[in-house]
């Protein structure tokens, strides 16, 4: 075991897997001879060549659109959009035809692609890098939709979206790349989607979330345990496939639950956990569940963002209001 | 100031319909000018049927026969076709009357065995002869997705609605091919509206980035719906294009045989060189709606009084086949019985087809649905039980 960032998990899973695999080829912007904006493809162009590693017009459209062609011919792509907030030049792609291609074909062809692209807010990028836009991934039939949250999972998840046969959006916590570390095996291993984590043990609320949430929630928790408030902290990993079963179980545990997430509260993936929560779960609750999340505005400049997204301090009165609720 | 808004609407009518009347002389103005003369545009076989000088057949007479029966055959489905969905035995269809020599001259430079046809929507005499099942193209516009399928071992990607869209997929599977050491050429249509898209600039240009052996046959039938060819771009040409990605655009006249699958072949073969892309700007018409929901007498003319009746692609091939001697009545009554019969027996066996069980919208979705998705098929069962 090593101790890697995040950013390193992720290098080392595209490594391994390149060097397993010769299907496998890389292409985005930057992502070769610079070895991508945040080095997450650092050293492939040299160690695999012009022919597997691919620097890409400043085009994400065609980026998502030839990947499936390059996988239709037999590749295996791992395409990068070099942030989440681009994936809007490339929505029409990813969303109706990348996540439809199984469907529309009959089964004859699928797009076994790997859509790598970071996101998230308070590392003061400018405007449209660090928008949080998974739950319109989620609302696209045929996608699964990944969200790491540390180092040993983003290894393992990457490496299962590779080998998927359909189409995966795996987005990376910008915020963490550097910040978070972790233990990540040497060699070969997988971390199954549609599996959540409990992160953090605890008794009164369970703190829902995914990526960089993981961490506000677990901060907020270590805060709520000196006021006396005991928070579980459950990672989803994944939204689709979503872990209805884990979600159900954590929530159970405690009675009361609040939602993390940077993206805009209306219509947030938050909204969909709530409601499954509701269904699934409602008469083991005993508070309203709540949501912390960013408002419903555009994402801000990079100065005052840190009003925009959650914080731990927003998290903690959450959780307050809602252990007291009853 | 007028405050009479009834005069207002008048004036705006009036303006509308002179706006309109603008188009349909800028269109029969910009037809005109792409028939002024070969020396931009391939040109074979005249109007009259005649091969023009200094030129000689591309293909024998017994290819011409053959491509001739295909253009025959899609002229039979499109009226067949529009006949069912009138009497709603056909969803909405797309003909592609007009556009015969286009879609099948380009597709006979194709050799199905290696190479690949990422279509859109109008090119079913191409599809059918590179190995689409003509059953299950019918199938699939009468509303059962399992025509949609194309068979295994078939090189046809899936039928093509988000115009354009097709040409990023296009050129990643030329190139996968080309990364790959595997020989095949894919060829890829697509419109003058579907030109207007930025797939189609983002897909050209990472075509002529990575030289992919893709042939970019653009089908200029002059509509797009209801907006004119004039309408899509002020270049003077769609092939004029090329230039800017860096590879060569050639003109062709659409409604000839000879000169579309000439210049397709010319494609074909230097990509299969290894010398990258192509783009065909094919010169042809649109001789009649959109499609079966369109109603084209509110923006264009009969095709009769157009002057693209004249320069019917069907009609062409007959008469250079008949200057041959190789064609009569007989013959002409012998190969479209044939084509009666073909065509009859597909539309039976596309009607005996069991229709889709609804519940296959579920499948196809995941190689192994989600929970989620199973959880709710279940509950789609329960409750279409109840």
């Amino acid at each position: 075991m090593a101790t890697m960032t995040m950013i390193e998990a992720i290098r080392s899973a595209l490594r391994e897997e390149m060097a397993r695999d010769e299907r496998v080829v890389m292409l985005g912007q930057d992502i070769g001879q610079l070895g991508g904006v945040f080095r997450a493809t650092d050293g492939l162009l040299k160690e695999y060549g012009a022919d597997r590693v691919f620097d890409m017009p400043l085009a994400e459209a065609v980026i998502a659109g030839s990947a499936l062609g390059l996988a239709v011919s037999g590749l295996v792509p791992v395409a990068e959009i070099q942030f989440l907030g681009f994936t809007h030049q490339a929505f029409h792609q990813i969303g109706p035809q990348l996540g439809r291609y199984r469907y529309r074909s009959q089964g004859r062809y699928n797009a076994q692609v790997t859509i790598r692209t970071p996101f998230g807010g308070g590392v003061r990028t400018p405007e449209l890098h660090a928008d949080a836009l998974e739950a319109q991934f989620a609302h696209s039939p045929g996608l699964k939709v990944v969200m790491p949250s540390n180092p040993y999972d983003a290894k393992g998840l990457l490496l299962e979206a590779i080998r998927d046969p359909d189409p995966v959006l795996f987005c990376e916590p910008l915020r963490g790349y550097r910040l978070v570390k972790g233990e990540v095996p040497e060699g070969d291993y997988t971390v199954p989607f549609g599996k959540a984590q409990v992160v953090r043990e605890g008794t009164d609320v369970t703190l829902v979330a995914w990526s960089a949430a993981v961490q506000l929630a677990e901060r907020a928790a270590e805060r709520l345990e000196q006021e006396g408030i005991s928070a579980k902290v459950l990672d989803l990993r994944t939204l689709v496939p979503l872990d209805v079963e884990g979600l159900v179980a954590a929530v159970e545990s405690t009675g009361r639950c609040v939602v993390v997430h940077e993206a805009p509260l209306t219509a947030g993936f938050g909204a969909e956990v709530v409601a499954t929560v509701q269904e699934e779960a409602f008469y083991s609750l005993e508070a309203p569940v709540a949501r912390v999340a960013s408002p419903d505005t555009p994402y801000p400049i990079a100065s005052i963002e840190d009003y925009y997204i959650p914080s731990v301090e927003r998290v903690v009165a959450a959780v307050r209001a809602t252990v007291n609720a009853s | 100031m007028s405050t009479d808004p009834s005069g207002a609407d008048r004036t705006d009518t009036h303006d509308r319909k002179t706006e309109a009347a603008l188009d349909v002389e800028r269109t029969k103005a910009e037809v005109e000018r792409s028939f002024a003369g070969p020396a931009e545009r391939l040109e074979i076989l005249g109007v009259d049927g005649a091969l023009r000088p200094g030129t000689e057949a591309p293909l024998s007479v017994e290819q011409v026969l053959d491509a001739l029966r295909w253009m025959m055959l899609s002229r039979t489905v499109d009226f067949r076709a529009v006949s069912l969905q009138r009497q709603g035995r056909m969803g909405t269809f797309s003909a592609v009357r007009g556009q015969e020599a286009s879609v099948v001259g380009s597709s006979f430079a194709l050799d199905p065995a290696r190479d690949w046809i990422v279509p859109q929507y109008r090119e079913l005499p191409g599809v059918v002869r590179h190995g689409f099942p003509l059953d299950g193209y019918l199938l699939y516009w009468m509303g059962n997705p399992a025509g949609g399928r194309v068979p295994d071992g078939v090189k046809i990607l899936p039928l093509q609605i988000a115009l354009a869209a097709q040409l990023p997929h296009a050129v990643g599977l030329g190139w996968g091919l080309k990364l790959q050491g595997i020989d095949g050429v894919v060829t890829t249509y697509f419109g003058d509206g579907a030109s207007s898209e930025g797939d189609t600039h983002e897909a050209m240009n990472l075509a002529g980035v990575c030289k992919a052996p893709v042939v970019f046959f653009l089908q200029n039938n002059g509509w797009a719906i209801s907006t004119p060819r004039t309408k899509q771009t002020a270049a003077a040409t769609f092939a004029s294009r090329a230039v800017g990605y860096g590879f060569p655009g050639v003109i062709v006249d659409g409604n000839d045989l000879f000169a579309v699958y000439e210049a397709t072949r010319q494609a074909v073969e230097r990509a299969r060189r290894g010398e990258g892309p192509t783009l065909i700007e094919s010169q042809t018409y649109r001789m009649g709606a959109h499609n079966t929901a369109d109603d084209p007498t509110r923006y264009m003319e009969p095709v009769e009084l157009s002057g693209w009746d004249e320069r019917d692609p069907v009609t062409r091939v007959i008469a250079y086949l008949r200057g041959l001697g190789a064609w009569d009545d007989a013959a002409q009554k012998e190969m479209q019985d044939g084509i009666d019969a073909e065509v009859d027996a597909a539309i039976e066996a596309a009607e005996a087809f069991a229709p889709p069980n609804p519940e296959q919208i579920f499948t196809h979705v995941y190689a192994t649905p989600p929970e989620r998705l199973l959880q709710q098929q279940r509950d789609a069962q329960t409750a279409n039980e109840a």
